[in-house]
């Protein structure tokens, strides 16, 4: 494939595990400030797609590009210096660390073990933790240990995990699952204010959610594409409506 | 106001501790114990190294190494050959059919000193070795291990295979490594005697000094950034890993840390006991290193180097009567430390100080930063 403006093209991807193919020749394309949606029935593969473009499970075979470059040689950690952040399902933060140094430890300086040795608390990286903190509702617990934050606190926090590394692409799986209704809201604010100059890839099951933030809509099941455009047209897809949202 | 209550910072706290355990290894027990005791602690106080370079691997990150007397054993070996070729100079030899090497070649009809001790004629070189040997080899086996993302149990089994694999070489190698006897027979250390009480009470204080060093460099260690790490991919690696960190070369330093102070520990041993031999660094002494360190507190320096002194007190005062039942007793002391106290001593200790009345200065909100601080390495 030749050069594109796209933020992520991903093409004929296919991973199996033991024969099964949980992800099944798919191929899609993410622009750039864009916010794509990927919604479908439990073991679609929505998470697997997740896992294959962070590097955590490798590809048996198509492309990934992010930004024309090809991920799917790189190591994690390389694709995530590269721009490309990753929220788990279930909220993964460090229990034991404050909010502030959970922060700290995901800002991109002192990466290497020595630098992480050296690493000094300096007055940018104090702004930069204060500020993502007020961006993800978090200001006033930056002391607080994370282990003592309510569910969706967590959720918020480890969103500010990856914005304070401002990725090109974030990819967050099922931000709101749990989540109050007023939580739900606040977090689809978050998303609109944080999609300046970066896209984001979201699973999730919530169809209100999905409406609030959705640019555009991928719908799988059974690691393929069922279909895809805009939240009004694949809620109008028979197929759709007869495998997800019918029930 | 309470002392307890100014010292509200656990930083402040924690090296409060450091300070008392300083004077108890530093003042008190070279005033109220004879030559021999202190001796013996001196001895205790080298597993301590080995200990808190545990604190760093298996607390912090996460990596249970049961192979430790392998790095303690490197150290001692490397400071072993230095001093047993100081003490076979040709004068000291020349009854052997090879006077100037160390007897146990000479018995194994060796009759040229093998390359691989020829730089063990320099202190320097030794001295280097001792830190340098252990450290590389915990290297080649970090990289082997961790880039591939080996862990858990099956780390622990390597490593424990390693330690088997060692004394099985160094046994079956006598002539080159003193065998099942190791070497001994230890005498001078440049020109200096270090079988007198006077050299041994010396060798103390450095021991205890060169400990001191090592628990304040890995404070520095666990107070950096560095430390935070090892404790995030300890519970969570993926985040670690998804934050953009290579986490096999985070343990490999964790791994390597531990494998350099165990090394310094060894020699240190070596120079107090004054010998090195294979029955202190196979899977059995391995696996009381990391007793000492549990029933201690792997989270905590200072409570498994306590930890070390004490279990190995305990085992000096009781197997002297009652050797078999020793072995139980401390594999019953394991097994309950792990299942009631898995922070060992140190945690038993925490809690009591929590409990202590606190002047105003000192309470603490629930959820607020000095818990976090206690888990993330204080007090000590
Ligand atoms: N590492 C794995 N090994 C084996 N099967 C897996 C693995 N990861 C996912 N799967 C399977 O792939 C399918 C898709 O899973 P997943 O991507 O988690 O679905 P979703 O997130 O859409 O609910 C499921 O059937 C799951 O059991
Ligand atoms: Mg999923």
């Amino acid at each position: 494939m030749s050069e594109t403006d796209y933020m992520l093209a991903v093409e004929g991807l296919t991973v199996s595990f033991d024969g099964f193919r949980a992800v099944d020749d798919l191929t899609f394309y993410v622009d750039r400030n864009e916010i794509r949606v990927i919604i479908g029935p439990n073991g679609a593969g929505k998470t697997t797609v997740l896992d294959l473009i962070c590097g955590r499970t490798k590809a048996s075979a198509g492309s990934i590009k992010f930004q024309n470059e090809e991920l799917r040689t790189l190591k994690e950690h390389q694709i995530v210096r590269r721009g490309v952040g990753r929220k788990f399902q279930t909220p993964s933060i460090y229990d034991d660390l404050t909010v502030f140094e959970n922060l700290e430890i995901s800002f991109p300086r002192g990466r290497g073990v020595f630098g992480a040795l050296a690493f000094r608390r300096d007055a940018e990286v104090r702004d930069r933790v204060e500020e993502v903190a007020k961006t993800i509702f978090l200001a006033d617990a930056l002391q607080r240990r994370a282990e003592f934050l309510s569910h969706g606190q967590k959720q918020w926090l480890e969103i500010g995990m990856l914005l304070i590394q401002q990725p090109s692409l974030m990819m967050l799986d099922e931000p709101v699952a749990g989540m109050s209704v007023a939580e739900r809201k606040k977090t689809a604010e978050l998303l609109h204010t944080i999609t300046a100059g970066r896209s984001v890839l979201v699973v999730e099951h919530d169809m209100g959610f999905v409406e609030d933030i959705a640019h555009r809509v991928t719908v799988m099941h059974q690691g393929k594409i069922l279909s895809e455009g805009t939240l009004a047209h694949v809620k109008a897809d028979q197929r759709v409506v007869d495998v997800y949202l019918g029930h | 106001m309470s002392l307890l209550a100014r010292l509200n910072t656990p930083e402040r706290r924690e090296l409060l501790w450091l300070a008392i355990f300083s004077v108890i290894i530093l003042v008190v027990l070279p005033s109220i114990l004879e030559p021999f005791r202190l001796n013996l602690f001196g001895k205790y106080l080298t597993y301590g190294f080995v200990t808190l370079g545990l604190v760093i691997c298996w607390g912090d990150a996460g990596i249970l190494s049961l192979g430790q007397g392998v790095f303690f054993g490197l150290g001692g070996y490397c400071m072993a050959m230095f001093l047993k070729l100081e003490a076979s100079s040709v004068a000291n030899t020349k009854i052997q059919s090879t006077p100037g090497i160390p007897d146990f070649m000479d018995w194994n009809q060796i009759t040229h000193l093998p390359f691989f001790w020829q730089p063990f004629h320099s202190l320097a070189f030794s001295l280097a070795a001792v830190v340098v040997v252990p450290t590389v080899l915990a290297l080649v086996i970090g990289v082997a291990m961790f880039k591939r993302r080996v862990g858990g149990t099956y780390f622990a089994i390597i490593t424990q295979a390693i330690a088997a694999i060692l004394t099985i070489l160094i046994i079956g190698q006598q002539g080159y490594t003193g065998g099942v006897n190791g070497i001994t027979d230890l005498r001078t250390l440049w020109g200096w005697d270090i079988r007198t009480d006077h050299a041994k009470t010396i060798l103390y204080f450095v021991s205890a000094i060169a400990l001191i060093l090592c628990i304040l460099a890995a404070r520095v260690v666990r107070m950096s950034k560095l430390g935070r790490l090892l404790r995030a991919l300890r519970d969570r690696e993926d985040r670690v890993r998804f934050s953009g960190y290579e986490v096999a070369n985070f343990k490999i330093f964790a791994f390597c840390f531990a494998a350099a102070v165990a090394g310094i520990g060894g020699a240190m041993f070596t120079l107090q006991v004054g010998f090195m031999s294979p029955s202190l660094i196979g899977i059995v002494p391995s696996i009381e290193m990391v007793i000492f360190c549990a029933v201690g507190g792997r989270t905590s320096l200072l409570g498994a180097v306590y930890g070390a002194l004490l279990v190995n007190w305990a085992k000096t005062t009781f197997s002297e009567d009652l050797p078999q039942l020793w072995l139980l007793a401390m594999g019953g002391l394991f097994i309950a430390v792990v299942l009631a106290f898995p922070n060992g001593l140190a945690g038993i200790f925490r809690l009591a100080i929590d409990r202590l009345p606190k002047g105003p200065g000192g309470r603490r909100q629930p959820g607020i930063t000095p818990v976090v601080a206690e888990q993330a390495g204080a007090p000590q």
